[in-house]
Formats: structure tokens, sequence, C-alpha cells
């Protein structure tokens, strides 16, 4: 089992903690200008790439906090946590929507 | 006619078994805590707010994470970057929640008294690390988990809030419906104990034998 780093509580078991899907997602700017498509895919579409990805991670057992998590999606190694709004530890790709 | 209901503690029936445990395993001491009131409180750890909160409470908050303080007659223990929960082995949990609720909602704050969720089962004696670590995945070590620290973790598969209250003295805070488990757990971890003693103590008489 590997550790993840919790940005308060340091080191700790991956059980500890729950996924919680992409981060970075933008609120729309214009909520009420938007298409049933763009509101399907701010609501329902998400990144998948291989390679490192920007997720929220919260530290359930523990603090209970929400935080940033850069994984790797081919390894599941966890390249790096940080808090709500400080930068990312790690630049992740994004794949490119087609 | 209805039964009066007595409240009675959440380890009542299994005290008698953590006092043969005890009794049977040197350097190993188990039992139920008296309960205490406990009141959660949130509020931004900087500024105004927590100061305010620190001279009610007559200490400061404890700021790093996994810490925990002493305060007149309890705790004052780190749970989340705003939110500590404070022990009282004497206060009222109403009393409390009331005043220190007064004290932060100038800041955005909260104080809840959540004296029901939690009981307490203490472990002491050279053995208590050695027993915790069968279940915990913390380096319970001294030089890594000294006096003065805690950590809201997994023990078995329960979640525990555990404090370091000496180098072979723990606290461990349950959930109130998880602690018979927790006793269980204990108890049946400790078979592995009297089976084989491992302590330094009982080494050295198997070495002279
Ligand atoms: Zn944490």
């Amino acid at each position: 089992m590997q550790l993840i780093h919790c940005p308060w509580c340091g080191p700790r078991e991956e059980v500890e903690f729950h996924y919680g899907g992409q981060a970075e997602l933008a609120y729309p700017e214009r909520p009420a200008e938007l298409s049933d498509q763009d509101w399907a895919e701010y609501v329902f579409y998400r990144d998948n790439p291989k390679g490192p990805f920007a997720e929220r991670w919260s530290h359930n057992a523990g603090c209970r906090r929400w935080f940033t998590a850069v994984r790797d999606t081919r390894t599941y190694r966890f390249l790096g946590t940080a808090k709500p709004g400080e930068p990312l530890p790690v630049t992740q790709q994004r794949e490119a929507r087609v | 006619m209805a039964d009066t209901l007595f409240r009675t503690h959440p380890l009542a029936h299994r005290r008698a078994a953590l006092a043969e445990l005890s009794a049977a395993v040197g350097g190993l001491s188990v039992y139920p805590e008296d309960e205490v009131a406990a009141v959660d409180l949130r509020v931004g750890p900087v500024g105004p707010g927590g100061d305010a909160l620190g001279r009610a409470l007559g200490t400061a908050l404890p700021a790093e994470p996994n810490t925990w303080t002493h305060t007149a007659d309890g705790q004052l223990i780190w749970l989340g970057p705003d939110e500590w929960l404070l022990t009282s082995a004497g206060g009222d949990p109403a009393e409390l929640e009331r005043e220190l609720g007064w004290v932060v909602s100038a800041f955005d704050g909260a104080a809840v008294d959540v004296s029901a969720q939690r009981t307490s089962l203490r472990l002491r004696g050279e053995l208590a690390r050695e027993l915790l670590s069968l279940g915990c995945s913390l380096d319970l070590r001294p030089t890594a988990f000294p006096a003065g620290t805690c950590a809201q973790t997994h023990v078995g598969q329960t979640v525990v809030l555990l404090l370091a209250l000496g180098a072979d003295d723990f606290r461990l805070f349950v959930r109130q419906s998880f602690a018979g488990y927790l006793a269980d757990w204990v108890l049946d971890t400790a078979e592995e104990l009297r089976a084989a003693p491992c302590h330094p103590a009982a080494l050295a008489n198997l070495s002279e034998e």
C-alpha cells in the first residue's frame, strides 16, 4: 500500500483517502448563456489522460480536508499534493479535446 | 410499566475482559476512561477569531497539525486547519457550547457539543505501542510520535483520534458505536502478546533459560 502526503497531516496510508475527480474545473463565467451541450460537458465530461492528472482528494479518515494531488494514471504514483488555492505541485498534461 | 433506562458506559461490558488482559500481560494496561465533555470548535486559524478563542480557553490554539495542548481540565486537540476539539473533565457540555459559541460567532466560527460522539480507551505500558502497531500504520515511536502529538487515523478497521500522552501512554478517542469493536480488536490482538511476550524483560528471561 502506498502513502499519500496530506498537505496538513503528512504521509498517511492510501485507505484514509477518498477520490474526488478531476481538479481545477472552473465554473462557467456566464452560466445563463450555456447551451445544453456546454452544460453537459461542464457537468459530466472529464479529461482522461494517460500520465499526470490533477485530481481532488479528501483525507477522509484524518483531517477531512480536500486537497489537490497530481497522480500518474499509468503508474498510480502520486507526484505531489497541494492545499486548495496553492499552485499545482507538478505540471500535468491535459488531453487535447477533439 | 416501562423500564427505567440508566446511562451506561459504552464499554461497560468490556471492562472485565480488559482488566483481565491488563493483569495477564505485563507491560500492558488497557481500560475505558470516564466520559468527558467535548466541543468541536471551528474558527479561522489566523486573525482575531483564533486569538479570542485562545483567550477564552486560557491557552493558544495548537496551530501545528497533529498536536494537542493541555487546558485547565482537559485537552485542546488539532483536528484540521480550522478545527479543534476541546475536552473537559468537569465542564458542562451545553454550557461550554454556549459560552464558546458566543466567542467564535463574532468571527464566523462555530462551537458544537459533540460529547456523545466519542468515548476513550487508554492504553499504557511498554507493550502499548507494540499492540497498536499491529493495527495502525503510523510510526508510533517516541521520536516520531512524542507526547503532545495526535493523529486521526485507522486502528484495525475503525477511525480513531489517537493521542500520545507520554512515551508509553496513549488515549484513543473512538466513536461510541465503534468502541466495542475497538475493545474487541485490542482483546483479540493482544492474544499475540500473551502467547509470545516480546518485551525486553521477557526476552531476557528466555535467553537465561
Ligand atoms: Zn489530513
